[in-house]
């Protein structure tokens, strides 16, 4: 095993909602379901408002290659097609449904299927048809991510869930390690790779426990890490266990790996041998102002203050609603946003914790440097971006690079946003870089 | 975190609205038309990290204030009420000038966050307890006025602040800078630094001085020597750096590379030809120890990555040697210092950390 650079040890939170057993939600009273849930075009709507649905159909497609499919939660009315609160950006398309509290699949849902009878296309088709997206946060569409077009030879499922607070995962592997297992094992089939490798964090015991024992007798390697944040980020995990470095740019295929959640091997097992699309996950909602943390498996679409309220609703003010950990999570202004495929948790923490103290120059003191895992210089990333130096950014320390796992912010004695700074010179470099490439195409058209 | 690239596009959408001057704690209010009635009436929204670690710039100075404490005390209890009259006049004089400068500059007090005070407290600990207290306000000024604030502020200045002033008042008043007390109950050591007189009088004289050799690295260690006010125990010095090492504040490279480096030439280039020096003396003399732990390791003025500081104490360590064996002055310590200081920027740019993915061997 191998270690990452850098990485910090931030106060985990995990103790609040760690013990508390995956609970289901009841069906919420409506159901907003964003027909944007994956990195990719928006799905478009195949069903219109007044349509009965059932559990499980097909209710927004894409023929764009970056794609995934989305199935109605449960079975019930289409009130309302419209713009709805979204977590990842202000508003998106969003079909809403009225549950009729049947709950009635599909027809032919669930169908039992062998895996092993399966081939490679039917297997991927079966994920792409489930809608299956990375779901530690990223959502990348996860029959894309598993069809590379180059050679694979190590598979890892990441169970690190490194983000304080964030328990969903964890209890996803002490309670149902058997779908994990078997959605790895569909995974390593389809992959043909080498070694197969479920990863977590060494302070996750039980849940080594639990898959290491619905592990035995195959072929697949649990491995316990030590506990670092950002252990979970695809590069660090894939470094620590093969000492492959993603190159700058480039993407885990590169280096032979492939690495999906937890919970996305646990979708796959549903998806490939009963059929059952991705209609819900386990998430936690959490945080020291919410009143009953809990682990509650809840269906795509179910409202933030839903959720919240079937913990106990908030015990005191929060000032922060977090979709997501505390150190990569969106914070949000609007608690009618729903939750999604992505959705790993609910944070709702207080002014305490929040309240941050003004931003000081940097004492170039070098914690940042110390705590980067990718061995940037983050303060001197801010103190470019602060002065707008956004090219002398990307050309002398490399800010594309930036993970934006937000360890340099944490550490910092000064209080300098050092993500902040890093996420505008970004989002400016492209602005620029685009601007550039236009009026070279413009000059050259003149000629 | 599953897809590092995937989460950078998917944060864009959070960041154009997320200008880094407004964004970083601005509230705003839910919008109420949205059957919002039960909902929290107020959250706050910034891009992420939403946690930060409890170390602030207040903490770390007031954790080297405690580290230099046993230091000063040691000091006052040595040299009597001058010290305590040099240190006051130091620490206060630097609070001040920094107070009215930013007042006068219309720019925000700053003084709470405890970095004035240090660096006034660090000037009066490497001069003299008898220079006259007026000469110490005034090298406090030059520090804060003329190497901090002059250059922006707390973070921004190249060279070390205490440094400065003490290398100005050096210029402006050397006699009365190198004008030692008597120290009560030794009796041999009177006005004159171990290192002065091993400057004028040779190595010989100053074990003479101490009464053998044994006696002198004791009285060095437990700061029976003659010496500047926070200068003189290298036993106290040393206590007051671990705790800064065990606190995390800064790391072992610069103290134990610059020391080094000293004792390594010092040894080498001994008086009587190759390896007959002492090492173990020089290493105990002088500003060495308080420079190595306390001045060297400032961390606006020192480099920021581990390879940067080894280069860094490695130079200081150097250039202190060469001055004390074949300069003009018997003490180097200041000088190297601000020496490095002018190259850190430099450092800092050839020793920047290999970018993760970029010319690294797979395994």
């Amino acid at each position: 095993m191998f270690q990452f650079l850098g990485g910090i040890h931030p106060n985990d939170g995990k103790s609040l909602s760690g013990d508390a057993a995956i609970e289901t939600m009841p069906l919420a009273k409506e159901l907003v379901v964003p027909l944007s849930q994956h990195i990719g075009a928006p799905c478009k709507a195949l069903v219109k408002a007044g349509d009965t649905v059932k559990k499980g159909q097909l209710i927004g497609d894409h023929e764009a290659f970056m794609n995934a499919k989305v199935h109605s939660p449960t079975s019930g009315k289409v009130t309302k097609i419209e713009m709805r609160p979204h977590s990842g950006q202000n508003e998106a398309m969003a079909i809403v449904i009225e549950p009729d509290g049947l709950d009635e699949w599909a027809d032919g849902l669930p169908t039992e299927r062998d895996f092993n009878a399966m081939t490679k296309d039917e297997i991927v088709a079966a994920i792409g048809n489930a809608g299956i997206v990375g779901m530690g946060g990223a959502t990348f569409p996860a029959h894309i991510k598993l069809t590379p077009k180059k050679n694979i030879d190590t598979l890892i499922i990441n169970g690190a869930e490194c983000e304080p607070y964030l328990t969903a995962d964890d209890r996803l592997m002490r309670e149902e390690s058997a779908r994990i297992v078997e959605g790895t094992k569909i995974l390593a089939k389809m992959l043909e790779t080498e070694k197969t490798v479920i990863a977590m964090e060494d302070n996750k015991q039980e849940a080594f426990d639990a898959i290491k024992k619905a592990a035995t007798g195959t072929d697949i390697e649990v491995v316990k890490l030590p506990t670092r944040y950002p252990q979970g980020a695809e590069k660090m995990l894939i470094y620590v266990i093969t000492g492959r470095e993603v190159p700058a740019g480039g993407l885990p295929m590169d280096v032979a790996c492939v690495v999906q959640n937890v919970g996305t091997a646990a979708a796959v097992a549903d998806a490939v041998t009963r059929g059952i699309p991705l209609i819900e996950r386990v998430t936690t909602v959490t945080g020291e102002a919410i009143a009953n943390p809990k682990n509650l498996r809840v269906r795509i679409g179910t409202t933030y203050k839903d959720a919240i309220d079937f913990c106990g609703g908030f015990k005191e003010q929060p000032s922060k609603v977090i979709a997501g950990g505390p150190m990569m999570g969106f914070a949000q202004h609007n608690l009618n946003v729903p939750i999604m495929k992505g959705s790993s948790g609910i944070l709702a923490l207080t002014k305490e914790l929040t309240a941050h103290e003004k931003e000081r120059p940097c004492i170039r003191c070098g914690r940042c440097v110390d705590a980067c895992p990718m061995g940037l210089v983050p303060s001197m990333l801010s103190i470019y971006g602060e002065r707008g130096n956004f090219k002398g950014a990307r050309d002398e320390y490399g800010v594309m690079n930036c993970i934006e796992c937000g360890s340099c912010t944490y550490v910092c004695p000064a209080k300098r946003n050092i993500v902040q700074y890093i996420r505008h010179t970004k989002s400016e470099l492209r602005r620029i870089m685009a601007e550039e490439k236009a009026k070279a195409e413009a000059k050259g058209g003149d000629k | 975190m599953e897809n590092n690239e995937n989460t950078t596009l998917k944060s864009n959408d959070a960041d154009t609205s997320a200008k880094p001057t407004d964004a970083a704690n601005a509230a705003k209010t839910v919008d109420k038309s949205k059957s919002q009635s039960d909902a929290p009436p107020l959250l706050t929204i910034s891009t992420s990290p939403h946690i930060r670690d409890n170390i602030n710039i207040q903490g770390i100075m007031l954790t080297v204030i405690v580290a230099i404490t046993p230091a000063i005390v040691h000091g006052i209890i040595n040299f009597g009420m001058n010290a305590f009259i040099n240190l006051a006049v130091g620490a206060i004089s630097a609070v001040l000038a920094e107070y009215i400068w930013q007042k006068a500059m219309g720019q925000k007090v700053t003084i709470s966050d405890g970095s004035a005070c240090l660096t006034g407290l660090l000037l009066a600990m490497s001069i003299s307890p008898l220079l006259p207290a007026y000469m110490v306000a005034i090298g406090s000024a030059i520090a804060i006025i003329v190497a901090k604030q002059s250059m922006g502020g707390l973070g921004f200045n190249i060279f070390n602040p205490a440094h400065i002033g003490r290398a100005a008042l050096m210029v402006s008043w050397p006699v009365a800078m190198t004008t030692w007390t008597a120290m009560p109950g030794v009796d041999a050591v009177t006005g004159a630094t171990p290192l002065n007189v091993l400057k004028m009088e040779g190595y010989e004289k100053v074990v003479e001085m101490f009464g053998g050799q044994e006696m002198m690295y004791l009285k060095m260690l437990f700061g029976q020597q003659n010496g500047c006010i926070g200068e003189t125990s290298s036993l106290l010095i040393l206590l007051g750096g671990l705790y800064l090492i065990w606190k995390k504040i800064i790391k072992w490279h610069i103290p134990a590379v610059m020391i080094a480096t000293v004792a390594l030439i010092t040894w080498v280039f001994g008086p009587d030809g190759l390896f007959t020096g002492d090492p173990l003396f020089h290493t105990l003399a002088g500003g060495l120890m308080l420079g190595a732990f306390f001045m060297a390791t400032d961390m606006v003025t020192a480099p920021m990555t581990v390879k940067g500081q080894v280069i860094f104490a490695a130079g200081a360590g150097a250039i202190t040697a060469l001055i004390r064996l074949v300069g003009g002055y018997p003490e180097g310590v200041c000088y190297s210092i601000l020496l490095m200081n002018s190259l850190t920027p430099l450092i800092d740019r050839v020793t920047k950390p290999r970018i993760f993915g970029i010319g690294g061997k797979n395994k």
